[in-house]
């Protein structure tokens, strides 16, 4: 009895008070997508903010369940839980319902259950484990390959599905391996292979790999600051393409744009080679690497897409970038959704009274575009707010973190704070048109019930960790 | 132990740089940028017009003339299609599979437009019946023109769809919506079309209706076109269309009293109700491939010389100026001849005096008017006394457009000095250089309207109302004020007393008079006979005339292509128009009967 008043007073009130009022402004928005004259009562669960009210009274059941339990569960199941997320995972590749064309769900009981919400947790509470665990005082090869490890595995479980989406979010954690000391440079290339990653569905190949020659070449110049070495590469490469490109075109070999350049690539590479075996020039070798590594991530890509991956699975992904399904064309979805927003102004519609978002102009208004509604009956007041108070969250998130003793519940706080930034972000930003259409849902806002009990328990194991800080003495 | 506890900034930073990039992209799109503002309304917004009836038109004896037909535009609500059998509303609506997919397909797209428009009644009374039978479906009324009696389609004009430019150009019309093409329809548009009610609804992305929008603020009622009573004598229009149907030519009356317009005819003539409804894209096309013209408004935009019509004028210049008297008297000689100039004419008693002058339509008394005019030493020079005749000319709205309420009227054409300074040199022409003026030849071009306006003139003795095609619009007390304006010429009343008794002569003087086809016994018909020199073949046959004399009740002007003499057609012609209009019957059946009998339609 007396640790319960203990909790209760060292509970974090204040990320207590922004999740109810996330969830709170967010049923209000969903009912505000939902409601119309024919409105009787909140409660029918027929709809979409009756059922939301359901998964709320859900979550609540599922933080009061986190409070009773004992704080040492959580360090002590992490692995287990971690182990049980990546079952559902491969379960719900072979017993999952289709939706979209990707096995992500569960149909249970006439649930839906989407293990990928739970696997997110899993891997946080992993991670937390892991890397506070004895020994780890260094960040080691064998440390970033263990947790490549744990992230790796449900990312992959997911691209399976495939919900490319959903498995970007675990990008997310190498901002808690970067807190732990992870090189910031391996952050900024796996940004990098990853932003690669993305571009490489949405462009052409030949683009990103005459973007990429140009960005090393720019590294290379950065690196031994001589312009000479700059403009020597520069030109070989420049009359070797260009040689190239008009045989192909005079004589009409017909080979591809991006083979064009790629052998202009090889070919000026190994002049640049032999020239650089004389005279000192730093880095070539450590640079080419690093550029062929890249070019090659265009061509895996397209060989995944193409081989690998089923029709069904391609034509997800497709969905996914806003390529297809599209029934008005490219971009209309995107297009919808910012003129929804555009149209609220400074201070919006007012509630019940948007348009757009109401009578479906907008795709997934109630999830994925829920933001839509916020900022055509709110304007820009509340969108800004509500972004701020995100960002309130995030950084009350790491302050949390940094006060804490225990090294599990700092990693497991920065996990937190990264998926919700990660989330948010790409969330925001493909609303208006900021970033590709990615079907992730706002934290706490958006309509369904794995994603808001998954949110609030993801939250809510790290009030109950934080809540117990004192106890490491 | 912690040594990358600093990193906690660099990763707050990253979290505060994206929110003050979303947030400053949230600024722009919502404070800044206006346009998704009006985006959203059109995205939301579904205006249903409410087409109102057009107004009727009326004979001047209040006959009806042009009504309204309901037609039915079949239309689709994509968010309410449910399956349904496709091969039964295939057959009820005559059209194809790929059609009807099409149609589907298309109604996503375009909301507003009809998937077939105009069903026909026949199509219409099976399908209302059946209609339950196919949910997203619905038939929307409008209204399209009929006419009950298939006459003077030249001057009632026809009514379409509007296009893009008159959409652009004005705001009360918009897509699918009628307006008046030509003729009447164009011009009483304002008054015909009525206002066009509309309903705005609030509606959804698949344009189901959700409600009215802003409460109805916008909604309105149709307001139906108003009433039109045209000045067209419909017995007499029908009749002279009749007479005319197996010529090329015009025929336009007027009441001189008042310058309305009792007949209007353009042969070839079309029927109206070709241009009405789905069709009429169609039939105009057919029309205006036609190589004897149907839709060519020969009243308005058809360009003859006046021929020896034009000597009455002449005259009246004449004896305005005083270079004549009407007991001037000239001798004739089979023609007119000085120097190397011969104007030809044809054998009478010489001399003549003006009043015969203008009964035996001597080309030799007229050329020696027309020399004493231009050659008047009062004036100085030719130039002079040539624009002194223009002056004349033109106050009879010669060679100028009417400005009156009919639409692509065309000016004619009356020389001015200069046009002969160009072609002569300045001082390099005279009188004679321009003889044929004096017969009504040579560059003087006027429509067949102008030529009834210039009867109605002398009919007048002297002034004129423009001539107008309307009596009367229901909820205003007046036609447009400029038709009740008089309009004076520049000659006195007096002289045009023995123009008219010569005009009479022609038609009642025995031997010599040309025009002795149209004498009618109980009634005084004053007219002349002309000939326009037809360069291409056959020479136009002219008439005009007026009656009765002293109180003249319809002055016309009847032109008929290819036809020789103007006693030969116009004239028969004219004197049965006169006799309809004034008595409504038809003494001499006979002149009717070889009339319809002959056919020039082909005669070049
Ligand atoms: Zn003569």
């Amino acid at each position: 009895m007396k640790r319960t008043i203990n909790i209760f007073g060292s509970i974090d009130w204040l990320m207590v008070i922004i999740y109810l009022f996330l969830v709170f402004f967010g049923w209000l928005n969903i009912f505000a997508v939902g409601y119309n004259e024919k409105f009787t009562t909140i409660f029918n669960l027929k709809l979409n903010y009756g059922s939301q009210l359901l998964w709320i009274l859900f979550s609540f059941i599922l933080i009061i369940i986190i409070f009773i339990l004992d704080f040492k569960v959580f360090p002590f199941f992490a692995y287990i839980i971690y182990g049980l997320s990546l079952l559902l995972l491969l379960l719900v590749l072979k017993f999952g319902t289709e939706v979209n064309a990707a096995k992500s769900w569960f149909r249970l009981f006439g649930f839906s259950i989407q293990p990928s919400e739970f696997a997110k947790i899993g891997t946080s509470l992993a991670l937390a484990r892991y890397l506070s665990g004895y020994g780890i005082t260094k960040f080691t090869l064998k440390t970033f390959g263990i947790c490549a490890g744990i992230i790796g595995a449900p990312f992959l479980l997911i691209l399976m599905q495939p919900d490319p989406g959903t498995a970007l979010v675990f990008a997310a954690f190498l901002l808690v391996l970067f807190r732990e000391g992870l090189p910031g440079w391996i952050l900024v290339i796996v940004v990098f292979v990853f932003a690669l990653f993305l571009f490489s569905l949405l462009l052409e190949t030949g683009i990103i790999v005459t973007a990429l020659i140009g960005i090393v070449l720019v590294f290379h110049f950065i690196l031994n600051r001589k312009p000479k070495v700059f403009f020597t590469s520069l030109v070989i490469f420049g009359i070797i393409y260009a040689g190239l490109f008009l045989a192909n075109k005079y004589l009409e070999a017909g080979i591809r744009y991006d083979l064009v350049i790629i052998l202009a690539l090889v070919i000026s590479s190994i002049i640049y080679i032999v020239l650089t075996l004389k005279h000192k020039v730093k880095h070539v070798f450590v640079l080419l690497i690093f550029l062929y590594g890249f070019v090659a991530v265009p061509y895996s890509v397209d060989f995944v897409f193409h081989e690998v991956l089923k029709p069904h699975q391609q034509k997800r992904i497709n969905i996914m970038l806003g390529k297809e399904q599209d029934p008005r064309g490219y971009g209309y979805n995107v297009n919808q959704s910012k003129i929804a927003i555009g149209s609220g102004g400074f201070s919006g519609k007012g509630f019940l009274d948007g348009t757009q978002t109401k009578f479906d102009f907008v795709p997934e208004q109630s999830t994925d575009f829920i933001f839509c509604t916020v900022g055509e009956e709110w304007g820009f007041v509340g969108t800004s707010v509500v972004l701020l108070i995100f960002a309130g969250l995030m950084v009350r998130i790491i302050i949390v973190a940094e006060r804490q003793r225990s090294k599990f519940t700092r990693v497991y706080a920065y996990a937190v704070a990264s998926v919700l930034l990660i989330h948010v972000a790409i969330n925001i930003s493909m609303t208006i048109g900021l970033f590709p259409v990615i079907g992730i849902p706002l934290p706490f806002f958006s309509y369904g019930g794995s994603s808001l009990m998954g949110f609030s328990v993801l939250l809510f194991i790290l009030i109950r960790l934080d809540a117990m800080r004192k106890a490491y003495l | 132990m912690d040594q990358h506890s600093d990193r906690k900034f660099i990763i707050g930073g990253i979290i505060l740089l994206i929110t003050l990039i979303i947030l400053v992209r949230l600024f722009f799109l919502q404070v800044i940028d206006t346009s998704s503002k009006l985006s959203a309304e059109n995205n939301s917004k579904r205006i249903d017009f409410e087409y109102p009836a057009r107004g009727l038109i009326y004979d001047r004896n209040h006959k009806l003339l042009v009504y309204n037909q309901p037609a039915y535009d079949l239309m689709i609500t994509p968010s309410d299609l449910k399956p349904f059998d496709t091969t039964e509303l295939c057959d009820i609506l005559k059209i194809s599979r790929e059609r009807m997919k099409e149609g589907i397909k298309n109604s996503y797209k375009k909301l507003r437009d009809p998937f077939i428009k105009q069903l026909s009644p026949e199509t219409y009374a099976v399908l209302q019946e059946r209609l339950f039978k196919f949910p997203g479906f619905y038939v929307k009324a409008r209204t399209l023109r009929k006419y009950e009696r298939e006459i003077a389609s030249h001057l009632l004009g026809y009514v379409g769809e509007v296009d893009e430019a008159i959409i652009q150009a004005d705001p009360n019309y918009s897509l699918g919506d009628y307006i008046g093409i030509s003729g009447l329809e164009k011009s009483y548009e304002k008054v015909l079309r009525g206002e066009k009610g509309q309903k705005v609804y609030l509606v959804d992305v698949h344009s189901k209706v959700m409600g009215p929008f802003q409460g109805g603020r916008f909604d309105k009622d149709a307001t139906v076109g108003r009433d039109i009573v045209c000045t067209i004598d419909a017995d007499l229009q029908e009749y002279g269309e009749k007479l005319m149907k197996n010529y090329k030519g015009s025929v336009v009356a007027l009441e001189p009293s008042t310058g309305e317009i009792l007949a209007f005819i353009s042969s070839p003539f079309y029927n109206p109700s070709l241009l009405i409804g789905r069709q009429r894209t169609q039939n105009y096309l057919l029309l205006q491939k036609d190589t004897l013209q149907p839709i060519f408004n020969r009243p308005l935009m058809a360009n003859y010389p006046p021929g020896s019509t034009f000597k009455t004028i002449n005259g009246l210049i004449g004896l305005q100026e005083k270079v004549i008297s009407t007991q001037s008297e000239f001798y004739c000689d089979l023609g007119y001849y000085s120097g190397r100039v011969r104007v030809g004419c044809h054998n009478h008693h010489s001399p003549l005096d003006f009043r015969e002058g203008i009964q035996n339509s001597c080309n030799a008394y007229f050329c020696n008017v027309f020399r004493r005019i231009i050659e008047d030493p009062k004036y100085g020079n030719v130039t002079e006394a040539f624009n002194n005749w223009r002056r004349h000319v033109v106050s009879f709205n010669l060679g100028s457009r009417l400005n009156s309420d009919f639409t692509n009227e065309l000016p004619g054409f009356i020389p001015q000095s200069s046009y002969y300074d160009k072609y002569y040199g300045k001082n390099g022409w005279k009188a004679l250089t321009i003889i044929s003026l004096a017969i009504g030849q040579g560059e003087i071009l006027v429509t067949p309207m102008q030529m009834a306006n210039m009867t109605s003139i002398i009919a007048n003795r002297g002034y004129y109302y423009i001539p107008h095609s309307v009596k009367e619009i229901q909820g205003q007390n007046n036609i447009d004020e400029r038709f009740k304006e008089k309009k004076y010429t520049t000659i006195d009343t007096a002289n045009f007393r023995p123009v008219i008794e010569g005009m009479y002569l022609a038609v009642n003087g025995g031997a010599g008079s040309t025009a002795y086809w149209a004498r009618l016994p109980k009634i005084a018909i004053c007219g002349k006979t002309g000939t326009a020199e037809n360069p291409h073949g056959e020479d136009h046959s002219i008439f005009i005339a007026f009656a009765p004399k002293d109180d003249p009740k319809i002055a016309l002007a009847v032109y008929v292509e290819n036809a020789g003499f103007g006693s030969s057609y116009a004239a028969p012609i004219a004197s049965l128009l006169i006799e309809k209009y004034l008595t409504d019957t038809i003494t001499r059946p006979w002149m009717e009967q070889r009339l319809l009998e002959t056919n020039l339609l082909y005669k070049n």
